[in-house]
């Protein structure tokens, strides 16, 4: 079985991110760029699937600029087999990256795409769903365990107020949580084998699909500043506090 | 035409999240409440009694049971002819199913909507909050979810809509549900709570957190804690207030033994009162509370436990 591992390139988690003063978006020129957490925790699932003989290859796809590639090797550092990159300068939403994805998996016939239930830049938590909508296949979101068995899937949800099971048949997608796995770190000689590993390149054309964004952003400000309150020297100032001035208690 | 809001219940009741949602939608159109499952007459009732609800939908079947988001898209999807809106509270059965149909209908999804600007025009935080986004939509159709905290619910009693049956079709449901494992516990849902007091990697221990029970008893709270909490393995993943968890604003937040990550902060700084509790004076979670004590959490908890007994 093959394995499509959907990888974004965001701003770094670390990075505290600054509102453009034209209120187009956030800086990102000279900014420092790594994968999308949530994908790497996808991959980590694939290669260790793979690992244990229950995946034959796995293919990390990403989509947008060229620098992209770099996104790729890293998934390619972790484990995966090759890569495919659709290079596009088109600023990519979700609907538009599920139909780029839908058409890679068609090509691919994967048994299985694993990707992060969101990414950290636009937060949207959509392109699973979307993919696996446009496929028809079933999809198990915000999986905190991923078991093979018999053919199928047996994925563990985190939901609202604790977890819940599905057993899905394949194909299907699964969006990765933050508990499914920790990250390896990839080894100096796994970076430098990565370099050698394929990386096909791709367009929309090329893939049938019209990349254009569905949704016009129209500002990107900063949120209302908080102002820091004050300090109180004891728990009973605190209670009163509470009690008297902000009446919450 | 009128706006659909997929509720959250739980058979019975209708979820607090879910009310946030029906004010939302009351600011685009008239709301027609929809309940699906398995048996939810009870929910339905519940439904029909909230304020600003115009029609309430009952779809009841087997194949709706779990909720899984196969059928429950399908189920939305024969529903969205009648509807400019199709919306649900972004919960976990709103962020799986609404997604999903937004794409079979072709049109983009926007997520965790916090501002309502026109009916295409909507405000989202990106980045964890750490910038808000406007968006319009070129679609005459718009899917959302919609962030809980930033629209007060409607009173759960006022209103008296009528309820129809839907014609529940063939919902295929590839998927099947096999176990659920909620954590048992006797307070009130995070994102429902009206107190929330959440502790983060500074607790050091799991039993540590019965300490927070303790203040959270006087309260009548629900706990949480920080991503690092979780990660240290304290508490489950559930507990977790912020950026990759649950969004919370609450009338009162205690952070205790959190240092105020960024991802943390853009889980509760809508919270109205927010109160610190931290040993390290430069916390920056210091810069978004209005009550600030530095003090070692391990003698303050009980003290604060102790205090709101004495003082009730």
């Amino acid at each position: 079985m093959k394995i499509v591992v959907p990888v974004k390139r965001v701003v770094d988690y670390n990075v505290k991110v600054r509102v453009k003063t034209d209120a187009t978006g956030v800086e990102t020129a000279g900014v420092k760029m790594s994968m999308n957490p949530f994908d790497e925790i996808a991959v980590e699932e694939a290669v260790r699937l793979k690992e244990r003989g229950a995946a034959a290859e796995v293919v990390a796809v990403s989509l947008g600029v060229a620098a992209c590639a770099e996104t790729i090797r890293t998934a390619l550092a972790l484990g995966a087999d090759r890569g495919i990159l659709v290079e596009t300068q088109v600023e990519l939403q979700p609907l538009a990256v599920a139909k780029l994805l839908r058409a890679v998996v068609e090509r691919e016939q994967p048994g299985l795409v694993i990707m992060g239930k969101q990414a950290i830049d636009d937060d949207m938590g959509a392109t699973g769903q979307m993919l696996a909508a446009l496929l028809g296949w079933p999809q198990a979101t915000f999986a905190s365990k991923l078991v093979i068995e018999d053919g199928g899937l047996v994925v563990t949800r985190e939901v609202d107020g604790g977890m819940e099971t599905l057993a899905l048949p394949m194909p299907a997608v699964v969006t990765a949580d933050l508990r499914l796995n920790e990250p390896r770190y990839a080894s100096l000689p796994n970076i430098m084998r990565a370099r050698k590993k394929p990386i096909a390149t791709l367009t929309p054309a090329e893939l049938g699909v019209d990349p254009a964004p569905g949704l016009a952003v129209l500002t990107v400000v900063e949120p209302p500043r908080r102002q820091a309150g004050r300090k109180v020297e004891t728990v009973a100032e605190l209670v009163a506090k509470l009690r008297n001035e902000a009446k919450v208690i | 035409m009128a706006v659909l809001v997929l509720l959250d219940h739980d058979g019975t009741a209708i979820k607090q999240p879910a009310r946030s949602a029906v004010a939302a939608a009351g600011r685009l159109g008239e709301v027609h409440a929809l309940v699906a499952g398995e048996g939810v007459a009870g929910a339905a009732a519940a439904a029909a009694k909230l304020e600003g609800v115009a029609r309430v939908l009952v779809a009841d079947a087997p194949a709706l049971a779990h909720l899984l988001a196969e059928p429950a898209a399908a189920l939305l999807v024969s529903l969205a002819p009648g509807y400019t809106h199709l919306l649900a509270a972004a919960s976990a059965d709103g962020k799986n199913i609404m997604p999903r149909v937004a794409a079979l209908l072709d049109v983009p999804f926007i997520a965790e909507v916090a501002g309502i600007v026109d009916a295409a025009t909507f405000v989202r935080p990106i980045y964890a909050g750490n910038a808000l986004a406007t968006v319009r939509s070129a679609d005459a159709r718009c899917v959302l979810t919609v962030r809980a905290a930033s629209f007060d619910p409607v009173p759960a009693e006022g209103g008296a809509a009528p309820i129809e049956a839907v014609a529940v079709g063939e919902l295929a449901s590839p998927g099947r549900f096999v176990s659920a494992q909620l954590s048992e516990s006797v307070r009130p849902e995070l994102t429902a709570a009206r107190v929330v007091v959440s502790g983060g990697r500074g607790m050091a221990s799991a039993e540590a957190f019965r300490l927070l029970d303790a203040v959270a008893d006087r309260l009548g709270a629900a706990v949480g804690a920080s991503r690092a909490a979780v990660d240290a393995g304290f508490v489950p993943n559930d507990y977790q207030v912020g950026q990759t968890g649950k969004i919370v604003a609450p009338e009162l937040y205690i952070a205790v033994g959190i240092s105020g990550a960024i991802q943390h902060l853009a889980g509760m700084k809508d919270s109205k009162v927010i109160v610190a509790i931290n040993k390290d004076e430069e916390a920056p979670i210091f810069q978004v509370a209005d009550y600030g004590l530095v003090a070692d959490l391990f003698k303050a908890l009980p003290e604060l436990a102790a205090e709101l007994e004495r003082s009730e």
